[in-house]
């Protein structure tokens, strides 16, 4: 039987039992219909002069019949999506102990220089006389990546972490052509993050899963048995997404290379070694970092991200389009794969990169500075550190021993329990807090992979445990009724993703004519 | 340090309860070679008063847009954001949720999603669409790779008249991927003959609309010549705005549309973060990349919204994804959604032709001028100028007198001779009579 | 009619005379979940054995179902198309996803039968 059906069968616990009222809202939390539910035909919430008469240049291609597009005014629709966003969780609202996600604070600062004009009224292809603080800004953030990162190159174009990724194995692919090697197998731990063999399959290669050690990072033996002159890169993640520093990355790094291949690091757990550990001196060739998670511009449910990947020396000359350079009229942009841009992979992206992240970014930088950005990665692991201790006597720790920024556990403290880390997870809603990362990685048997971040108080931290340990123990004297109705306090509970796999409904659509329903 | 909430006594404290007897300890698996002592070369922490001097006097070194005469398009445009958008997203449980994987706690993000892709679907006049891709030069990459993945074919044919950054895009994602692609010759005023090139094994034909010169056209017969050779019509549209007055792609046949969002609720932002939108006939929908929210029923009966036919996603398809796109763009696409409803049918017509309006009277104006010619026929608010000498140098001069007067084509293809007195001009509501006043006496001082 | 034989990535195959009928088993759907959609291959196609046949998918997983056998695809069953929820319903019987007009009978009799594949459950779970 499924999760869900079960839950319907669950006993109705007493808060469901609370009397309905008229409207269907409670209290704060309302209920909104669709904005097509709404409509106001030709009530608009823009007020917009016509314009005089002219002479339409069209071509006789006019637009005819209605759109479709619901009218409402301007009260309506602040109404709308402020009810809208009261159904959100969200970082300004609580703890997001989500592995490798980094859901630290969204500095207010960043949204505030990011909204300059300077910044965001300038379009992309403006003389560049005209854009040179904004030109010098892209190079700021270049300066203190390559910085902070320790390799000397750094492409800026692409949008999110998986782009990135495309781009740094578009990279490596160019760079062994260009040696005249064609590789065609790239390997990648079982415990990857999915974008990576996805982005691997993107381009072209077929892929090899590494097995874990006993220890939770990659086993060595068995990347040295795989590794061969058909392999054309590793690609890491390190710390690795069980929350461990792979300790031997030194000798995998040297194997790599014996081998001939590039070694590529997934940075998206850079929060755990920034200002502190530099990739350039673990053998990494080519690393994406994610500006969404280390440098803490906004999630935005869901994006947008940007992906910056800092490069080798032998992988720089492969960099995508734009460059940025520097010539005796100050900042220029490289557009076009003429001259030493020649052996660029191309253009990943329209116009060239997410600004509006950079800006937010290199603000977050400025403010923490070499020493705060240290500070970062050092409470981040002191706060994933603090939790180990606090909770591994309640759940179970996949790998003893220290963590870095985040900390694994499974579901053998379920084990005869009747509740599953799904469950676990739904009960944890009705407590306030977001789960944490579940199912993944999937080297242990229902992963619960806990980031809190280094903006987490102590108290904060405090709280979660008290919380965890609580349901920890409800669990284990067989509380499964309560588990498998959670979670009963938000607005919707336990959705059917079933049925809306079987048969989607992707989009509104207006009701049948008046005429067909009579009929 | 202002972000961070840990106290010197916090951290004794729990390096106590860990039994650790430093910070350092809890780095011990770093190999000591690759531990860096002390502090990066980079500046120390700053109060945010330095961080705005600092970020402010870079910002004041760049011409904005809105204090000047600006007609620039390109595939960027500027429109007027309502102030409420910014207001809106601004709102932390917009700014500063994550994606909506736990739909319980997400139903406000999941539900404005639904509203974009109807939105998007209706303006295309599609059946369905996605929850957003990064861009629309990423979003044209994405339908070219999912039609060769729907006719399980890899030609694909791409118009001359399709913005120059789409192609190239188009270009590095096939060359990994192993697509053929033939990319027609760059020219102004059609020429090209699409419909030769299509057989047996092509994949898609990828044509813009508005073209990148601003030309409009008819598609209806090269989607009805696609489709006899089992081929699929993808329409780009990198202007959104235009679909408030013109034929959309889903009345012409198209079967996938790709297009850029940026005009609603985004600023400019030189060039990101911007929003792709993705739509196509429902039949194909399992083939589409990115996210899609479904409508659906909770345990007690009511209506809400999850995340759907995830399995086509990177993270549980893996390498056999159909794309490897994780992230889309949330905050972009709510703006969109919000400025759009704002709008409503009335308020886009209207827009749409409010620019429309100030586009051809643009062209008019700058037309009337010596030497300079109007080479787009039918356009909605950019158009392609013809002068009597290379565009990039008059485009500088312009700068030098205040006028920020269009985009050079020889900015996105040097070296074209033949391109190189062409100049794109975008007019949208935001340019007012003086501002063309302003353009057309500059331009003509320039040319004299 | 003969025995059911199993594969160790859970699919199951059934001779009729010289067809097999292949699905996967009912440890499979349990470990699934509600199963959303099928693709099954076209008719005429030829399948190696060990390599995929058809795509289960749940709301949270997607499977490959691999061919037990090698053969041609005579029938595929277009009621679970219809219906997903028939393969979590009778994985066994009316789940069914394809027949095959297959070619050599020692690949059916390498298979583990009912006593081992359970046996090989047993030891996973």
């Amino acid at each position: 039987m499924s999760e869900w059906s079960r839950a319907l069968s669950a006993p109705a616990a007493p808060e469901a039992e609370v009397a309905q009222t008229i409207s269907g809202n409670r209290g704060l939390q309302i209920e909104e219909p669709l904005l097509f539910e709404q409509d106001s035909p030709g009530h608009c919430g823009v007020d917009l002069p016509e314009p005089a008469p002219f002479r339409s240049r069209l071509g006789g291609l006019e637009r005819k019949g209605p759109i479709g597009l619901p009218g409402l005014s301007e009260p309506q629709i602040v109404r709308h999506f402020t009810r809208l966003s009261q159904k959100n969780y969200a970082i300004d609202s609580g703890l997001y102990p989500l592995g490798s996600c980094t859901m630290k604070h969204n500095p207010r600062l960043n949204e505030k220089l990011a909204r300059l004009p300077g910044f965001a009224d300038l379009h992309p292809l403006q003389p560049e006389a005209s854009v040179q603080g904004a030109l010098e800004l892209i190079d700021t953030l270049a300066h203190w990546l390559k910085t902070l990162t320790g390799m000397p190159a750094i492409a800026l174009s692409p949008a999110a972490g998986a782009h990135g990724e495309l781009c740094g194995i578009m990279t490596i692919r160019t760079a062994l052509e260009a040696r005249g090697d064609r590789r065609l197998r790239i390997l990648v731990p079982e415990s990857a993050h999915g974008t990576n063999p996805a982005t691997a399959a993107a381009c072209g290669y077929e892929i090899e899963a590494i097995p874990a050690n006993s220890r939770g990072r990659v086993d060595l033996a068995a990347l040295k048995a795989a590794l061969g002159g058909d392999v054309a890169a590793l690609m890491l993640t390190n710390p690795n997404t069980c929350g461990l520093f792979e300790d031997e990355i030194l000798e995998i790094a040297a194997a790599v290379h014996a081998a001939g291949a590039f070694f590529y690091c997934d940075g998206a757990n850079f929060n755990a070694i920034v200002g502190r550990v530099r990739p350039s001196e673990l053998g990494i060739d080519a690393l994406h970092l994610n500006l969404h998670k280390t440098f803490s511009t906004p999630h935005g449910g869901g994006g947008p991200g940007s992906g910056p990947v800092a490069l080798a020396a032998e992988l720089a000359p492969h960099a995508p389009l734009p460059w940025l350079a520097h010539g005796a009229e100050g900042f220029a942009l490289v557009e076009h794969a003429q001259g030493p841009a020649g052996r660029s992979i191309g253009r990943l992206k329209g116009f060239h990169g997410q600004m509006g992240m950079f800006v937010r970014a290199v603000a977050y930088m400025m403010s923490h500075g070499a020493d705060g950005l240290k500070q970062v990665a050092e409470d981040a692991v002191l706060n994933a550190n603090y939790l180990r201790v606090r909770l591994e006597d309640a759940l179970s720790l996949s790998f003893p021993g220290i963590c870095m920024h985040e900390v694994l556990f499974d579901d053998r403290f379920l084990k005869d329990t009747g509740v599953t880390t799904l469950d676990f997870a739904k009960a944890l809603i009705d407590e306030g807090f977001h789960p944490m990362t579940m199912y993944f990685p999937l080297v242990v048997h229902g992963a619960l992979l806990i980031e809190p971040t280094e903006t987490e108080s102590k108290a904060s931290l405090d709280q979660f445990v008290s919380v965890l340990r609580g349901l920890a123990e409800r669990a284990r004297v067989g509380d499964v009724a309560a588990f498998h109705a959670a979670p009963r306090l938000t607005p919707r509970r336990r959705l059917d993703e079933t049925a809306a796999a079987r048969k989607p409904v992707l989009r509104w659509r207006p009701a049948p004519a008046r005429q067909e329903a009579a009929e | 340090m202002r972000y961070l909430p840990l106290t010197d006594a916090d951290r004794t404290a729990m390096l106590a309860a860990i039994g650790a007897p430093s910070i350092d300890a809890l780095f011990a698996d770093v190999p000591a070679a690759a531990r860096h002592r002390g502090l990066l070369d980079l500046p120390l922490a700053m109060g945010e008063l330095d961080v705005e001097r600092r970020l402010g006097a870079m910002a004041a070194k760049n011409v904005s847009a809105g204090s000047v005469p600006f007609f620039l398009g390109g595939g960027a445009y500027r429109h007027h954001i309502p102030a409420a958008v910014d207001h809106l997203i601004q709102r932390g449980e917009f700014l500063t949720s994550y994606t909506p994987y736990q739909p319980e706690l997400a139903q406000g993000t999941l539900q404005y999603l639904f509203e974009f892709q109807t939105q998007i679907a209706l303006l295309t006049a599609m059946e369905v669409a996605n929850a957003s891709l990064y861009d629309g030069a990423t979003a044209c990459a994405e339908a070219v790779a999912m039609a060769g993945r729907v006719t399980r074919r890899n030609k694909a044919v791409l118009s001359g008249g399709l913005h120059p950054h789409y192609r190239e895009v188009c270009e590095t994602y096939a060359q990994f991927a192993g697509e053929e692609l033939r990319a027609e010759d760059a020219a102004p005023g059609g020429g090209e003959n699409l419909a030769a090139l299509v057989d047996g094994e092509t994949s898609c034909v990828v044509v813009q609309n508005p073209d990148f010169y601003g030309e409009i056209r008819d598609y209806s017969e090269l989607a009805q010549i696609c489709h006899r050779a089992g081929a699929l019509l993808v329409v780009i549209v990198t202007e959104i705005l235009s679909l408030g007055a013109i034929r959309p792609p889903g009345e012409m046949g198209a079967d996938i549309v790709a297009a850029e969002g940026q005009s609603f609720g985004n600023a400019l932002s030189f060039g990101g973060p911007y929003v792709g939108l993705f739509a196509s006939r429902e039949k194909f929908v399992r083939q589409m990349p990115g996210r899609l929210v479904g409508e659906t029923l909770d345990a007690d009966g009511k209506r809400g919204w999850v995340l759907t036919l995830s399995t086509r996603e990177q993270h549980i398809r893996r390498e056999k994804a159909t794309s490897n796109i994780c992230t889309n763009s949330g905050l972009c696409a709510l703006a969109f959604t919000i400025h759009l409803a704002l709008l409503g049918e009335a308020g886009l017509t209207r827009l749409a032709r409010l620019n429309h309006a100030t586009a051809v009277a643009t062209a008019e104006r700058l037309s009337g001028i010596p030497g300079v010619r109007l080479v787009t026929h039918s356009f909605f608010n950019e158009f392609t100028l013809r002068l009597p000498r290379a565009a990039a140098p008059v485009v500088d001069a312009l700068a030098k007198r205040g006028v920020l007067g269009g985009i050079p084509v020889s900015r996105f293809y040097p070296g074209r001779e033949e391109l190189a007195d062409l100049l794109l001009v975008a007019a949208t509501e935001t340019v007012t009579p003086e501002d063309i006043d302003r353009f057309a006496l500059a331009l003509r001082e320039v040319l004299r | 009619m003969s025995a059911t034989r199993f594969t160790k990535d859970h699919e199951w195959v059934r001779q009729e005379g010289d067809l097999v009928v292949i699905g996967i088993t009912d440890y499979a759907q349990s470990q699934l979940g509600d199963v959303v959609y099928v693709e099954l291959p076209e008719l005429g196609r030829k399948v190696a054995q060990g390599k995929e046949a058809a795509v289960v998918e749940s709301a949270k997983a997607a499977s490959e179902v691999y061919a037990p056998v090698s053969g041609e695809v005579v029938a595929v069953n277009d009621a679970i198309v219809e219906d997903p929820a028939k393969v979590n319903a009778d994985a066994m019987g009316e789940g069914w996803f394809l027949k095959l007009r297959f070619a050599d009978p020692k690949e059916l009799d390498a298979l583990m039968d009912q006593a081992a594949y359970d046996a090989f459950v047993a030891e996973h779970r």
